[in-house]
């Protein structure tokens, strides 16, 4: 697990008998920060171990960022130009929820992808493949009283990168996610089903367990392709959930929403 | 239980998705009596991380979060947002415009054993997640503050970190306009990270 600790190890931090019930740890889920196979992770992670940080008021609260953040064109991406982006349309919809299965609404989803032939429009990506200049690969939207968020936008290509010998990344789309607390920010990828790059992919590898590599990749949804238009598929997100605790007085606030 | 879904790295074109124009402005743009927190983000060779994003979070003055999770009850603070957001520059630079938080509640010594007695205080803290090329997941930290001795001295979290050169690596430096707070992510004066 490289430089993660499991919960209660290698602190002496002591007192976690916070005034606030705090969210439920989860190790062995996240990849970890010394992975050679990645090698930007090489000068870039902590060599002395990580002390355990118990939830405190700041760590059970954070920012609720909600629709003053997002543009009514944001959730599209295809919409974002004067025309229509090359490649093929999907649409990217799931729910937002914790670990306890309860979904997370009105929370802020930021997305941002590399256009339909791999190429981010970014001026640090300069491999030889066109821009598309209806397509800029940024997205925001909130989750709705469900936790449902939803994205139109073209599948992204793949595209190759120095890590490694004829090293290409599978295509995906990056994701970010606050929550209702500091504790549950999460920024990940989704990727695609059946994509044959994985086995070579050191950000895919570098989560320790296969079961969870695949809560990463969507799910092609027929049932929600629209005929002549789009593709479907759903991804749902799973934050970290909160010590039970704290259950009934979390349904209550739920209740005043 | 569900289980959760694993993070996954920024990768090296943060830049397109995530900086937000007011991104810095915890506080409002212009508003008075504000400080500006900024720091460098190196790596283990010393050199500036020019592709990292640092997101802060933290109290008001008052000691009170705009959050119906906190059982004392949410406060709003005009033009606060407690929450800031800044990419590095070429020189591996980030800098978030806030007001210095307020000293909060901490642990309450429970029933069974560890400490007894009243609720110990936290000192004014502001919680920083790093992100970046390289990092296949955030890393946090905590700034506290220099003017606040005495406070940090009782601070639960700043006080576990017993070695004094570790522990100085969570205490932001005074400076004109505010206050420093370089981030070391390996090596030598590396930054004290949390396991959140």
């Amino acid at each position: 697990m490289g430089q993660d600790t499991a919960a209660g190890q290698g602190t002496d931090a002591g007192q976690d008998t916070a005034a606030v019930p705090g969210y439920r740890r989860d190790p062995g889920v996240h990849p970890p920060l010394d992975y050679p196979g990645y090698r930007s992770t090489a000068l870039r992670h902590p060599q002395r171990p990580l002390k355990v940080l118990p939830h405190l008021l700041t760590e059970i609260t954070g920012p609720l960022l909600g629709e003053d953040r997002v543009g009514p064109l944001d959730h599209d991406l295809t919409r974002q130009h004067d025309g229509e982006p090359q490649g093929q349309r999907i649409t990217v919809q799931g729910r937002v929820l914790d670990a306890d299965g309860r979904p997370v609404p009105h929370t802020l989803v930021e997305v941002w992808q590399a256009n339909a032939g791999g190429r981010y429009r970014h001026k640090g990506d300069n491999w030889p493949c066109p821009l598309d200049p209806n397509f800029t690969g940024v997205g925001r939207t909130v989750t709705d009283a469900d936790g449902r968020y939803s994205f139109t936008t073209v599948r992204p290509g793949a595209y190759p990168w120095k890590n490694h010998d004829n090293a290409w990344r599978p295509a995906h789309i990056h994701f970010s996610l606050f929550g209702r607390a500091f504790t549950q920010r999460l920024v990940t990828q989704m990727y695609f089903p059946g994509d044959p790059l994985f086995f070579q992919d050191p950000m895919w590898n570098s989560i320790p367990d296969p079961q969870a590599r695949e809560r990463l990749v969507a799910r092609y949804d027929h049932a929600r392709t629209q005929p002549e238009w789009a593709l479907a598929y759903t991804w749902d997100i799973v934050l970290r959930g909160r010590e039970s605790t704290v259950f009934e007085h979390e349904l209550a606030l739920e209740d005043d929403d | 239980m569900e289980p959760t879904t694993p993070s996954q790295t920024v990768g090296p074109f943060l830049h397109i998705g995530l900086p937000w124009p007011d991104g810095p402005y915890a506080l409002r743009e212009g508003a008075p009596g504000g400080v500006w927190l900024r720091g460098t983000v190196t790596d283990g060779a010393g050199a500036p991380v020019p592709d990292a994003l640092i997101e802060t979070w933290q109290a008001d003055p008052g000691g009170g979060f705009d959050h119906p999770d906190d059982p004392r009850g949410a406060v709003r603070h005009d033009g606060f947002r407690g929450f800031g957001r800044c990419p590095t520059d070429a020189e591996g630079r980030w800098g978030v415009y806030t007001l210095k938080p307020g000293p909060l509640p901490g642990p309450v010594p429970g029933p069974g054993p560890g400490p007894q007695g009243p609720p110990l205080l936290q000192a004014p803290h502001i919680d920083v997640s790093v992100f970046a090329r390289g990092m296949l997941h955030r890393t946090v930290t905590r700034l506290y503050f220099p003017d606040e001795e005495e406070a940090n001295g009782q601070d639960p979290v700043l006080s576990s970190v017993t070695d004094p050169e570790e522990r100085a690596t969570l205490v932001a430096v005074a400076a004109e306009d505010g206050y420093r707070f370089d981030i070391r992510l390996q090596g030598e004066g590396e930054t004290v990270f949390f396991d959140i």
